[in-house]
């Protein structure tokens, strides 16, 4: 046992009904290092994370943990957290309403004959976020900061535990530049206080700038493990690990036979319905045609959601002009029903809460967006109903004993056929697919991408939302990039590579600087 | 087991509270002397909680879709009086009266789901405000004095079916006749159904299941009618039973098999999803309430005809019988769960425990406690049934086994 790691894992294997979400993992982290994993979506990058940290408990996986020098089986996070491992989420977990000092010590209050020494921990407090940069008074309330400085609020709040392994899941994903820089540096002054930090990070800059080693998962395995030199990191290297894997075998062949444009996008400007003033939609154009697969591009935050959900019968944010053309006609969508009636379809990317009721039964799920469908003298008919799910259980091959069956008794890839079988019920022109292999096995996605193809040969238009650029790339015939709700390009099949579209998904930081001017 | 699946339906556990309901009236039949089961009890035990089965209707709705209302009580007390002043005061007809109480229903019902579905307020702040603003309304235009209810009003709250007809049935023909034509549609919509399931799905159905069913509801329908009509001359199946049943089948119409229905459904179980499924939320809300008012207002009539005046203290604590029969017919307090039919047999046990302990001699006092303890163990069995991932009792007896031919049942 090397003194010198402060973290081995030794072969890891966590599976989630018998599908292997990361598959004979070994992770080595040295002690006072910035050690960066990376991986696309659904890599396995935070189920290694919640294995480290105690969210699945000591036996839920198989495999070993040595943390400083002795094996560590956590029952929950509250046994990691005593050994000195924090874990800040990419969503922040703090309570808005309670103020910066409450929020740091909540449940680690400072006690003194049975009641809370407020003035002891006020003290704490200020020590704590001068040492993380932060000047604030400690009883604004968390909801008064930014996010930047919410973030700072977490890593204080972890310095309170008295951390010595800081993990850090995107943590800049939310920030803009100014606060991300302030962050990276943070993140350095922490490791000369003797605290090694674990960052799982998109943006290969950052990496690059403040990694002592990186590690790329991408699978469920990984990939490659090495250290390297802060600023000196060879991003093409990273690159290349992460997206290795050939396309051809990932997605069917397929040959697209686009037809005319049937629908078409015009200057679309939706407003932030939180922040008033701030657009989601800067005059947005596009189109896309019948038989055609058009991808969309973007990072977290560029609006491409927003952007399909606006459309979708202005489901979300404030409307403020455009125009939409189906078929060369301009029609006008006010409510989803109405947007369905016109033939569009919008499968969410929140399948959760977005997509499915999860109380009800796949029969139930497959008629609910065209209930008309299946009514006789104006009462659902529950045999036509049985017959329209059956149908679509064959065609789209849900795996499942019943369509009596519940939608909640799924796997993810086929809660995903049942949310797609509810749509294709609809008779769409337009259906907009929004993440539709997230959180879905690798034989589940092949199946969706080749009913995905067979829908563009029925001619109809798909637009393809992914935040996996290989995705894209691999089942797009083209792909529109967006950046701040605003198109900033747009790519023919085969006129870029996928470093070509990482590189610039990852640079487009720098076209925020210009624009800001 | 396959057997009774075949009769009953895939799912067994929804029969779980028809069994506790059949145990609790033979238990008290016995432990009274066989005082339960008689024409005359039944008769009252019909006509004097159908007033709050039908708020039940109204509150099943409303929880489904993920809210409650707590001013239903005071609602029908309310609607009550305002139906005896405009009969008294204002020299109405009784039918005139009614149309200016369900009138108000409508009113009422569209204020609350104007604050529930325009305004955003909670179900539960919009009608405990409802609750006091109609409680404080009542006794003000009543000035705390009971108002007589147009007789007219007594053969809905609680008068019986005409006699008529030969004496040798030894029945109430009406009731008969009653039960004649509910048994002959039964049979009729078993046959057709079976007939229209081997058409579309193409599922041909072996036919002893559907006779099985026929002959049972047959025997039991048959035994209702014999109870009902088999009473002192002159009485029935009351009245405000029939009204009843009439909204049952209405109400289980509606939520089964309407798009509005499973509007309710989709609304209680997944707002979001219901919405990009292009359900309209708000106006799902706000017909939710405006039913819930205006089958408040139909209660609060029948029930100051019932009792001949409408007074300041009608109604009160309604909410409660209803919210409980609802919760003890299963649904879910999340929403999203429940069904007319289960409500129906939970706001049946309460009403049999009611008239049991009555009848047993049991003071009001211990009676509350009773029914108090009975809604808990019934939610919290549910939910220790839910989080242990089984069924019901029924399911723990006969653990389901993997049937993967068996694609359709029922």
């Amino acid at each position: 046992m090397a003194a010198d790691y402060i973290l081995q894992m030794q072969n890891i294997t966590k599976s989630f009904s018998g599908v292997k979400a990361i598959d004979d993992v070994c992770l080595e982290v040295r002690c006072g290092d910035i050690h960066s994993i990376c991986g696309e979506n659904g890599a396995g990058k935070s189920t290694l994370m919640k294995v480290l940290s105690g969210v699945y408990p000591h036996g839920s996986y198989e495999g070993k943990i040595f943390y400083q020098g002795s094996e560590a089986v956590f029952k929950d996070i509250k046994e990691s957290e005593n050994a000195g491992i924090v874990i800040i989420h990419q969503e922040l977990t703090m309570i808005p309403e309670l103020s910066v000092t409450e929020n740091i010590f909540m449940g680690n209050e400072v006690v003194s004959k049975g009641l809370i020494d407020w003035d002891e921990q006020r003290h704490q407090v200020s020590k704590l976020l001068l040492s993380v940069g932060l000047t604030v008074n400690p009883d604004t309330l968390l909801k008064h900061l930014g996010v930047g400085q919410q973030q700072l609020v977490e890593i204080a709040k972890a310095l309170s535990k008295s951390v010595k392994l800081l993990i850090l899941d995107e943590p800049t994903s939310a920030l803009n530049e100014v606060d991300s820089a302030n962050l990276l540096s943070l993140i350095r002054s922490l490791k000369t206080r003797g605290i090694t930090a674990i960052m799982i990070s998109h943006k290969l800059n950052e990496i690059a700038a403040i990694s002592d080693a990186v590690t790329v998962i991408r699978d469920g395995h990984v990939i490659e493990t090495y250290p390297v030199v802060a600023g000196q990191v060879d991003e093409e290297r990273i690159i290349r690990s992460m997206v290795g894997r050939s396309i051809k075998n990932r997605y069917p062949e397929h040959e697209s036979h686009p037809a005319e444009v049937i629908f078409e996008v015009r200057d679309w400007r939706v407003e932030d319905p939180r922040i008033p003033g701030r657009l989601l939609c800067k005059d947005a154009d596009f189109h896309v045609r019948a038989g055609e697969i058009v991808g969309f591009a973007g990072l977290m935050g560029a609006g491409r959601t927003e952007l399909m959900r606006s459309l979708f019968g202005k489901n979300y944010g404030i409307f403020k002009s455009g125009t939409i053309l189906l078929k060369g006609n301009e029609v006008k969508l006010n409510s989803v029903k109405s947007a369905i009636r016109e033939g569009l379809a919008y499968v969410s990317e929140d399948r959760k809460n977005l997509g499915l009721n999860l109380l009800d039964s796949i029969a139930k799920t497959t008629v609910s967006a065209n209930l008309r469908g299946v009514l006789r003298n104006g009462l659902i008919d529950r045999d036509m109903e049985y017959q329209a799910a059956e149908e679509y259980r064959r065609t789209l091959g849900t795996k499942t004993a019943n369509v009596n069956a519940l939608v909640s008794t799924l796997s993810g890839g086929n809660q995903q056929k049942t949310v797609l079988s509810k749509w294709l019920f609809t008779e769409p022109d337009v259906l907009i697919l929004d993440e539709p292999t997230r959180g879905i096995d690798v034989g589940a996605k092949y199946e969706i991408y080749s009913l995905i193809h067979k829908l563009a040969d029925q001619g109809k238009a798909v637009i393809l939302i992914s935040s996996e650029l290989p995705e894209l790339l691999g089942m797009s015939d083209r792909i529109y990039t967006l950046f701040e709700g605003a198109v900033t390009g747009v790519f023919r099949r085969g006129e870029c590579s996928q470093e070509e579209l990482m590189r610039l998904m990852t640079s487009t930081s720098k076209k925020k600087g210009e624009e800001g001017q | 087991m396959k057997v009774i699946k075949k009769v009953f339906g895939a799912d067994l556990k929804q029969y779980a509270m028809v069994i506790v309901l059949a145990a609790l009236i033979i238990i008290f039949n016995i432990a009274s002397g066989g005082k339960m089961v008689t024409p005359s009890n039944f008769q009252n035990l019909i006509s004097g909680n159908a007033y709050v089965l039908i708020l039940a209707i109204g509150m099943l709705m409303v929880i489904v879709v993920g809210h409650i209302d707590l001013s239903v009580g005071s609602v029908a007390g309310f609607v009550g009086m305002i139906t005896a002043i405009a009969a008294r005061d204002f020299n109405m007809s009784w039918w005139g009266a009614v149309l200016v109480g369900l009138a108000a229903g409508v009113v009422i019902g569209a204020w609350q789901g104007f604050f529930l579905a325009k305004l955003g307020i909670p179900g539960f702040i919009t009608t405990l405000g409802g609750m006091m603003i109609f409680r404080g309304a009542v006794i003000w235009i009543s000035k705390s004095i009971s108002v007589p209810a147009p007789p007219e009003l007594k053969f809905f709250g609680t008068g019986y079916l005409p006699e008529w007809g030969p004496a040798f049935t030894g029945l109430n023909n009406s009731t008969l006749l009653l039960g004649v034509t509910a048994f002959a549609a039964f049979a009729f919509m078993q046959f057709r159904s079976r007939k229209r399931k081997a058409m579309i799905t193409g599922i041909q159905e072996p036919v002893w299941p559907t006779i099985v069913r026929i002959i049972l509801i047959g025997a039991v329908i048959g035994y209702a009618v014999y109870l009902f009509g088999s009473g002192r001359p002159g009485t029935s199946f009351p009245v405000p039973g029939l009204i009843l049943v009439i909204l049952i089948i209405v109400y289980h119409t509606i939520t089964e098999r309407t798009p509005f229905g499973r509007h309710i459904y989709a609304v209680g179980g997944n707002k979001g999803a219901a919405a990009l499924s292009g359900v309209n939320v708000k106006k799902v809300y706000f017909l939710t309430m405006l039913n819930m008012s205006v089958l408040a207002a139909l209660a609060g009539i029948m029930f100051i005809g019932r009792s001949t005046a409408a007074g300041p203290s009608d109604g009160i604590s309604w909410e409660m019988d209803a919210i409980s029969a609802v919760y003890i017919g299963g649904a879910a307090v999340s929403g999203g769960i429940g069904t007319v039919r289960a409500t129906m047999i939970g706001g049946l046990v309460m009403a049999v425990l009611n008239n049991g302990l009555m009848l047993l001699g049991v003071g009001a006092d211990r009676t509350q406690v009773i029914k108090g303890l009975v809604l808990l163990a019934a939610v919290a069995f549910d939910v220790y049934n839910k989080t242990q991932g089984k069924g019901s009792i029924i399911g723990r007896l006969f653990p389901e086994k993997k049937d993967l031919s068996q694609n359709i049942t029922s």
